[in-house]
């Protein structure tokens, strides 16, 4: 009965109070380790990426030209058909400027970030990625943008073999 | 369908990482009563419901079978008897021991429950499931409020 | 559909949400279900399953979390359920419950949701560092405030929404949650205040955001067989949905929750509600952003695409506007322990539809909607509660 409710049960603790000898805690960081396999789809991302080119899969029976590939249509329930290039060029759809890193500590310079539908690819078929080389106050939604890359001998087979992308 | 097949290992390409959080734990209201009276008293303390007539071992808030809350702590001695134990030979990282390591359940006389802990100051080999052990503490400045203030369980 | 019984909420319980309690998840789970159990008057005994609502392993650093806590869900030995669905979870434990008693299997049913998230350091952030495709998205080093950054500015370009509109739903809620019981961060503060608070991933600034929080809470269901015996005022559970989108969440236009409307759209057809604008009385969406409770107000279909702000800025969804959107006070106001909110929000129907909210009181409140959101931006949780007439 919420109008009832005096003192609700609960011990607040502060951060402060957390490190007195009066309350006791426990320590661990798990030693989990682990090795993601990339998949069929993801593997042959990963090597093209290498080579400087991104390719997508074609779903023919719904037309839809996706990237990152995936070997089955996930709206079509049937495995894709075909391996296709798409373009290192696209259009920002939308974008954001990051003053927080991975850990949530405060940073200087933003890390801009954004989604970027693929030229080639179908409408709307956009990859996470990074912005570079742009004043943040001229960018907008509908930019167009050029991949840029890591020179081919600093190449991995990864994500980052892309630098960023830069206004075309 | 099939899908394109990877032939070489050697290509099958993955990403390393880990679970990157640190965890600290509190002991919670009854779990910190528990540890600040093995620190700072040298005290084994319980739980008792009245209505289901059960003593817990280790103390808990709440009586899961009647759901009653329990606000009674008692003391008991540190002494039971073995229910169960096992010996093992490796650490957790397979790596063998220096000497055996004795784990037992001790039932702790006056509750219906007991201690997951390990038994020194015997052979393992004359270790028997209901063989009567007490604890030994840790001296009072080196106890820190955790299950490790008792050194070990010794057989009485 | 062949629904056997029909589901009545008989009672609730719920803690404080506060960013660190000193309790253990288990002395949480029991804390709210006690107090559930005793509001409506039972005891353990009459419980005839559980399901409990709380995210596995990663926040609380204990690996199969949920048995961990079903002693103090009052689940000994009795038939216990798991449901986990991130933030969407708070609404979809009472439909998990819904499925237990509608299917007349059982008559009563204790649903608990609880969270701690304040172990994982250095910040619970960091737990959902897994939560990140590995091989195509975590490389990028994420913020998970990203991705609601990166939906907010497509929602406000689309709909072409300033950010003083938004904004205001941070004054309302933490306005609303003064007067609830359970607040962690209710405050009287103004869209200036909003505006200016520290910019953590544009366009969001601090005041945009819930905290993350320990708490947990609890309902009790019951069947319309037994439901009378225990109470006078049973609040109804009459319709539920849920579904949730791909985690491609790259590959879809972010400015709707298409998700949210399909949930939505399969409560409503349940509880025979053809035209929720006018037959909704109030609506607690989640809102763990400003934004996002507009957002999901448009999902529930119960405003046009992109007038959400309209219509807050008209105080349409103020608590004495014409429908109230989070009377409680929201995730903004009360706080975001992660499977805990949601079910506050479902609490709050249950008080309300039966005039037992005191301050926070929607006069003549006869039909609930309670939404909750999660994952990776994919689903969508709805419960529609009806007063008893």
């Amino acid at each position: 009965m919420s109008k009832n409710m005096k003192t609700l049960p609960g011990t607040p603790l502060s951060g402060k109070e957390l490190k007195s000898d009066k309350v006791i805690t426990f320590n661990w960081r798990p030693n989990a380790k682990y090795a993601w396999s990339a998949g069929i789809a993801y593997g042959r991302f990963l090597d093209e990426l290498k080579e400087g080119r991104i390719i997508g899969r074609r779903c023919r029976r719904c037309e839809r030209t996706i990237v990152p590939p995936r070997m089955f249509c996930e709206q079509c329930f049937v495995a894709t058909d075909e391996w296709v290039y798409v373009k290192d060029t696209g259009t920002i759809n939308t974008f954001s400027l990051s003053y927080l890193d991975a850990d949530a500590n405060r940073i200087k310079e933003p890390i801009i970030v954004a989604v970027i539908d693929l030229d080639g690819a179908s409408p709307g078929i956009g990859i996470l990625h990074k912005l570079g080389n742009v004043d943040p106050k001229k960018i907008d939604v509908g930019m167009k943008v050029k991949a840029v890359w890591k020179p081919p001998e600093e190449r991995e087979g990864a994500v980052t073999d892309i630098l960023f992308w830069e206004p075309l | 369908m099939s899908f394109d097949k990877i032939r070489d290992p050697r290509k099958i390409r993955h990403q390393i990482g880990d679970m990157e959080c640190d965890y600290v734990y509190t002991a919670g209201i009854t779990g910190e009563r528990f540890y600040l009276a093995l620190r700072d008293e040298g005290k084994l303390l319980a739980t008792h419901c009245e209505k289901c007539n059960i003593t817990f071992m280790p103390p808990r808030m709440y009586c899961d079978l009647c759901f009653g809350e329990l606000t009674e702590y008692k003391e008991v001695h540190p002494r039971g008897v073995i229910e169960s134990y096992t010996i093992t030979y490796e650490n957790r990282d397979g790596k063998p021991l220096a000497e055996p390591l004795v784990l037992a359940f001790i039932k702790i006389d006056g509750t219906d429950g007991g201690l997951i802990h390990t038994v020194n100051e015997i052979q393992p080999q004359s270790l028997k499931i209901g063989t009567k052990v007490e604890a030994v503490f840790e001296v009072k400045g080196k106890r820190k409020g955790a299950l490790t203030d008792i050194k070990h369980f010794k057989p009485v | 559909m062949n629904i056997k019984k029909r589901v009545a909420v008989i009672g609730a319980g719920i803690t404080l949400f506060r960013r660190r309690l000193k309790e253990t998840g288990k002395e949480l789970s029991f804390l709210a279900s006690n107090m559930a159990l005793e509001s409506a008057g039972m005891t353990r005994n009459d419980i005839e399953s559980v399901v409990m609502g709380t995210a596995p392993d990663a926040f609380d650093g204990i690996h199969m979390k949920s048995e961990n806590l079903l002693d103090g869900a009052g689940a000994t030995r009795k038939p216990y359920t798991h449901v986990y669905v991130g933030g969407g979870t708070g609404v979809f434990a009472p439909i998990g419950g819904w499925w237990h008693v509608a299917s007349g299997m059982h008559d009563t049913c204790l649903v608990v949701c609880e969270e701690k998230m304040s172990p994982c350091f250095p910040h619970p952030q960091t737990a959902f560092r897994t939560i990140w495709d590995p091989i195509i998205t975590r490389p990028l080093n994420p913020n998970l405030v990203w991705i609601f950054a990166l939906e907010m500015h497509r929602y406000m370009k689309v709909h072409n929404i300033p950010k003083e509109h938004i904004a205001q739903v941070a004054v309302k809620n933490k306005g609303n949650a003064l007067d609830h019981p359970s607040a962690q961060l209710a405050a009287k503060i103004t869209v200036d205040d909003v505006l200016n608070s520290e910019i953590m991933v544009y366009p969001v600034n601090r005041l945009d955001i819930s905290p993350p929080s320990d708490g947990a809470c609890a309902l009790i269901l019951a069947s319309e067989d037994v439901a009378r015996k225990y109470t006078d005022a049973p609040v109804w559970l009459d319709g539920v949905g849920w579904s949730l989108d791909s985690s491609y969440w790259t590959n879809r236009d972010l400015y709707f929750p298409q998700y949210v409307a399909e949930a939505a759209k399969m409560a409503y057809k349940m509880a025979k509600i053809t035209d929720p604008p006018k037959e909704v009385s109030f609506a607690e969406p989640y809102d763990p952003f400003t934004y996002k409770e507009l957002h999901h107000t448009e999902g529930l279909l119960l405003a046009k695409k992109g007038e959400a702000p309209k219509l807050t800025v008209e105080g349409v969804t103020a608590r004495d506007g014409d429908l109230p959107i989070c009377p409680s006070g929201g995730l903004l106001g009360v706080g975001n322990p992660i499977a805990a909110a949601g079910l506050m929000k479902c609490a709050e129907a249950f008080w309300q539809l039966r005039d037992e909210a005191g301050k926070r009181q929607v006069p003549k409140a006869e039909t609930g909607v309670c939404q909750a959101w999660g994952d990776l931006m994919q689903v969508g949780t709805v419960c529609v509660f009806k007063r008893d007439s």
